[in-house]
């Protein structure tokens, strides 16, 4: 636990914060949650429309068993109990998005119950967050104002896709614990492979509930701050509303419940709606679908099955490969980085790999714009040019070197090598002439040198390294100088 | 033979014989409806050229030795089931232009079999109503009428009503109905037909605008029980497209007609003998339980005593369910559309589902609205589940004494059209006895008996076990037999 607890000083003292998030990723799914059509983003309006996604008189849905299943391994992930029954309910309301009139989803009986995920602050402590529950649940369609002066379009494309909303506990008290939690079930969907995380596209969104209290009392009113598309938004958000709750509060006014939106442009929230209009959603199980049943030993499968998750992968870094808690954690934070740097660590000097992929390949990315997934040094190529400094073909200085032809050319290290003739001397005639060329130049140094100035043979070094053009093996001018300098 | 007079056994037989042709039977039953529908308006859309064409592809295929179950035999559709390419309305003006691009699954299994379809039969707006009376494209005219009244026009019952009405006026062999609360048997027992409503899940709901989706069961409509067995052959099967269908396989219904009854055991249930039931239901009811006695079956008085509350609980489930399966037709993406210019969407919403329902369907969708409503759902909606639950323990127990169950099909027999309008709840008194297999899922079928003294057919109800439509068929056939109805109505094909 981190010691200090965060707060905002107010005109009468200082406030806590309690956040909770619901966040509803989209699941990664061929098709919709209860229609066989496609999912890609991206496609032309309304080319992925089904007649039960677009709520045509006698449609019916039928549950996608990949996006239970989906729902299930992410549950897992999550550490969170399975529920094997589970049941659908229609939360009713009107808009010219929402097709059929009604979202299906699941209200009363959630197919994921209570869990937990660890996040990770920045001074290196640790928190437990506490998950509530996991519900599956089709996407409403996407209404576009800007295309027509008058007249409101709709895109159903998105109209009936899965999403899985995961509900946590009042457990965050500050905007870095929430960008933390975010982050982490991000990274954990990313690695089970249930839902991209990518928030531009809109597949992970997130509605904050912010409250504010005196040290040491209960809660008090939250508000919602509804669909934010960012961790740094989210952050944002939780600042700004809890600020204004502050000064609402300290006027001696009342905060009252109510969902609110977050203008980004001016770093404000605001009202969504007013009470005249709070919808009645009239709840009820859908009479189309029968209850969702998990067969134990299908759920027990998908455990089995399920993938190496990043704070097991990171414990396991530490462990097997000694690497520093630090580098770990940013080797794992990206499924990517991490099937990256296993690869070229693989066989390895683990800890030479880590600074090279974290260092060098970093740097690179940076520089060239692109990302651990379409990288310019491929992994097998890196391991590759760590394979020639092993076998001392390559010097650390040339690796470097060779390193930075490999991403401008995007060609192996050993052509590199061959065709600029980079590979290092280790033919000791070569060194020891060159040595002798040395020595013979600089006798007044050699005699410092002699006479107790051992600082020197550094310089030596340098000298034969220059003269044999920096490819000499540096073990070997070593070797060679000292026989020399007697 | 007049070729309208067939049945759906008698019309295979005859095809495949050659003495007559599909051509022929689907003609002269076009010329039925020609010379019919105007006064009965039984049928919403005639498809002549659809049906005439089918009926030339039929003749082909039994001239090649390829026919199928159903080839050749023409059927009126409900217009709850949507046709690929020909209007579905519902019976409501809100659908009124509708023409779905897809097939409901039960009326693709038939046209598969063989079937021949004339057309689109009316019903009471989105199958809500007892008397056809509350379709948007007008009532439906019962083809009989009282011996000594005969200008009083009468109604056909409902929502299946010009389904009813069509095959009791030889309109079609047999049709297609649907069945939330008693739509299939109540007008069969007013049309003096046969109408069986099968275990919820047996056919799939798939295309079928839905009323209430726990409760809407397919079934059809015939003038012979064994012809509603053959055609709900066809109509029955496990549809991966509807998640509530049943996965159980279809057995030979027709081949349960010729059981014996003898051995059954048959209940009477005494909360279905209603204070101010006429006298000539009791008499009926009493008749048909000798008639089975005669034939060798035991019967046996029941009790199942949550019937009183099955009507209520049922006036607050279904129209939950409606409220909500309901709430799609928006004027946003087909159907009717009613908007003001300058007007915001919540106007068109509000223009377009006001100008689109009729009064019925808007009282149901309130009543629904409200049962759902914070604060009422516990009261209303979780209260009516859990009397459907008694309900269901009570027909569990029962089955442990006995095979099958007997009742009134309904407490009156044809009413006079614009008769029970004033207050809706003596309409839905009409399905006081057909609701609780709906509630309980379980198999009613409805069988013309007798007459009452107005010389207007009454018909009893055989309910079943879940999926024993086998033992409903056979004693609604030993009942058939037993009656030997052979009344005929005033309107019809050839009189």
């Amino acid at each position: 636990m981190s010691a200090a607890t965060y707060t905002i000083e107010g005109r009468t003292g200082p406030w806590e914060l309690v956040i909770g998030l619901e966040v509803h990723a989209q699941v990664i799914s061929r098709a919709k949650l209860f229609s066989g059509a496609a999912t890609a983003f991206g496609a032309e309006p309304n080319t992925q429309v089904s007649f039960v996604d677009a709520g045509f008189p006698g449609m019916l849905p039928v549950i996608n068993r990949e996006c239970v299943a989906q729902a299930v391994r992410t549950g897992l992930g999550l550490n969170a109990r399975i529920n094997l029954w589970s049941r659908f309910d229609r939360k009713n309301y009107f808009y010219a998005d929402l097709p059929q009139g009604y979202q299906i989803s699941q209200y009363a009986h959630p197919i994921v119950g209570s869990g937990a995920v660890e996040i990770e602050l920045p001074d290196g402590t640790t928190k437990r967050i506490g998950i509530t529950r996991l519900h599956l649940e089709q996407d409403a369609g996407k209404s576009l104002h800007d295309q027509h002066p008058t007249k409101t379009f709709v895109d159903l494309n998105r109209s009936g896709i899965a999403l899985m909303e995961i509900v946590s506990e009042p457990d965050m008290r500050s905007p870095e614990e929430a960008g933390a939690y975010l982050a982490k079930l991000r990274q954990i969907m990313r690695y089970l492979g249930t839902c991209d995380g990518n928030m531009e596209e809109g597949s992970l969104r997130a509605d904050v509930n912010v409250s504010v209290r005196r040290p040491g009392e209960g809660y008090r009113t939250r508000c919602e701050v509804k669909n934010i598309n960012s961790i740094r938004f989210v952050m944002q958000a939780i600042e700004a509303e809890a600020r204004r709750q502050i000064a609402v509060w300290e006027e001696g006014g009342e905060v009252e419940q109510e969902t609110r939106l977050f203008d980004t442009g001016r770093g404000v929230t605001r009202s969504m709606r007013s009470k005249e209009e709070a919808h009645d959603y009239r709840y009820f199980p859908d009479p189309d679908l029968p209850p969702l049943v998990l067969d134990e030993a299908w759920v027990e499968e998908l455990r089995r099955t399920l993938p190496e998750l990043p704070d097991a992968r990171k414990a396991r870094y530490m462990r097997d490969f000694g690497l520093p808690a630090y580098d770990a954690s940013v080797l794992v934070a990206e499924k990517e980085t991490a099937a990256y740097y296993e690869e070229v660590a693989r066989g390895r000097d683990p800890k030479l790999a880590a600074n090279w992929v974290m260092g060098d390949l970093f740097a690179a990315l940076n520089r060239t714009r692109r990302t651990i997934a379409d990288p310019p040094v491929s992994a097998r190529d890196l391991g590759a040019l760590l394979d020639l400094m092993r076998d001392g073909t390559l010097s650390g200085k040339l690796a470097k070197e060779v390193f930075e032809a490999m991403v401008e050319t995007g060609r192996p290290p050993g052509a590199i090598v061959e065709e600029r003739g980079l590979r290092q001397v280790t033919d000791t005639g070569a060194i020891e002439a060159a040595v002798a060329k040395v020595l013979a130049a600089n006798a007044d140094k050699v005699a410092e040198y002699k006479a107790g100035k051992e600082k020197l043979f550094g310089f030596f070094v340098g000298q034969v390294m220059k003269a044999m053009q920096g490819k000499a093996n540096p073990a070997l001018v070593n070797e060679l100088l000292k026989r020399a300098l007697g | 033979m007049r070729p309208t007079d067939f049945t759906v056994a008698g019309a295979l037989a005859a095809l495949e014989e050659g003495a007559i042709s599909a051509v022929e039977l689907t003609r002269a039953h076009l010329e039925a409806v020609e010379a019919l529908n105007p006064r009965l308006n039984a049928l919403i859309t005639v498809t002549a050229d659809q049906a005439m064409e089918a009926a030339r592809e039929s003749d082909a295929r039994r001239a090649r030795g390829e026919a199928r179950p159903l080839e050749g035999i023409p059927l009126a559709i409900k217009d709850l089931f949507c046709t690929a390419g020909v209007r579905t309305t519902a019976g409501s003006r809100i659908l009124g232009n509708f023409v779905p691009p897809y097939e409901s699954t039960v009326t693709a299994q038939l046209r598969r079999d063989g079937a021949v379809f004339l057309g689109k039969a009316n019903l009471d707006e989105f199958a809500m109503g007892s008397s056809n009376m509350t379709s948007a494209f007008g009532p439906v005219e019962n083809p009989w009428s009282r011996r000594n009244d005969p200008g009083t026009r009468l109604v056909p019952g409902g929502s299946s009503g010009g389904s009813a009405a069509a095959v009791a006026a030889r309109m079609a062999l047999g049709a297609t109905g649907t069945d939330t609360g008693g739509s299939i048997r109540q007008p069969a027992a007013f049309c003096g037909i046969v109408g069986i409503k099968p275990t919820y899940g047996r056919c799939s709901r798939y295309g079928i605008v839905a009323f209430a989706s726990s409760l809407d069961q397919a079934g059809p409509f015939a003038r012979t029980v064994e012809d509603c067995a053959i055609l709900l052959r066809s109509m029955s099967g496990h549809d991966p497209k509807d998640s509530t269908s049943a996965r159980v396989p279809v057995p030979d219904f027709a081949a349960a007609c010729a059981r014996s009854v003898k051995g059954l055991r048959i209940g009477v249930p005494r909360e279905y003998r209603l204070d101010g039931m006429p006298a000539e239901i009791e008499a009926l009811w009493r008749q048909g339980l000798d008639w089975l006695r005669a034939e060798g079956a035991e019967t046996v008085e029941i009790s199942l005593p949550h019937t009183k509350y099955a009507l209520p609980a049922y006036y607050i489930v279904a129209p939950a369910e409606a409220s909500s399966n309901l709430a799609r037709y928006d004027g946003v993406r087909y159907g009717l559309r009613v908007e003001e210019k300058g007007g915001d969407l919540r106007d068109m919403y509000e223009r377009t589902r006001a100008a689109g329902f009729g009064a019925e369907v808007k009282r149901r969708i309130m009543i629904g609205t409200y049962v759902l409503s914070a604060g009422y759902y516990e009261a209303y909606y979780l209260k009516a589940q859990k009397v459907r639950a008694l309900i269901a323990r009570d027909f569990d127990r029962a089955w442990e004494r006995v095979d099958a169950i007997v009742t009134p099909a309904t407490p009156s027999a044809a009413f006079a059209m614009g008769a029970k309008m004033g207050d809706p709840v003596t309409m839905y008194l009409n399905d006081v006895f057909t609701v609780t297999a709906n509630l309980a899922g379980l198999p009613g079928l409805a069988v013309p008996a007798g007459l009452d003294a107005e010389g207007l057919p009454l018909g009893l109800q055989v309910i079943g076990r879940p999926f024993d439509e086998e033992t409903v068929f056979a004693v609604g056939a030993a009942i058939e037999r037993a009656a030997d109805f052979r009344a005929l109505p005033r309107v019809r094909a050839g009189a």
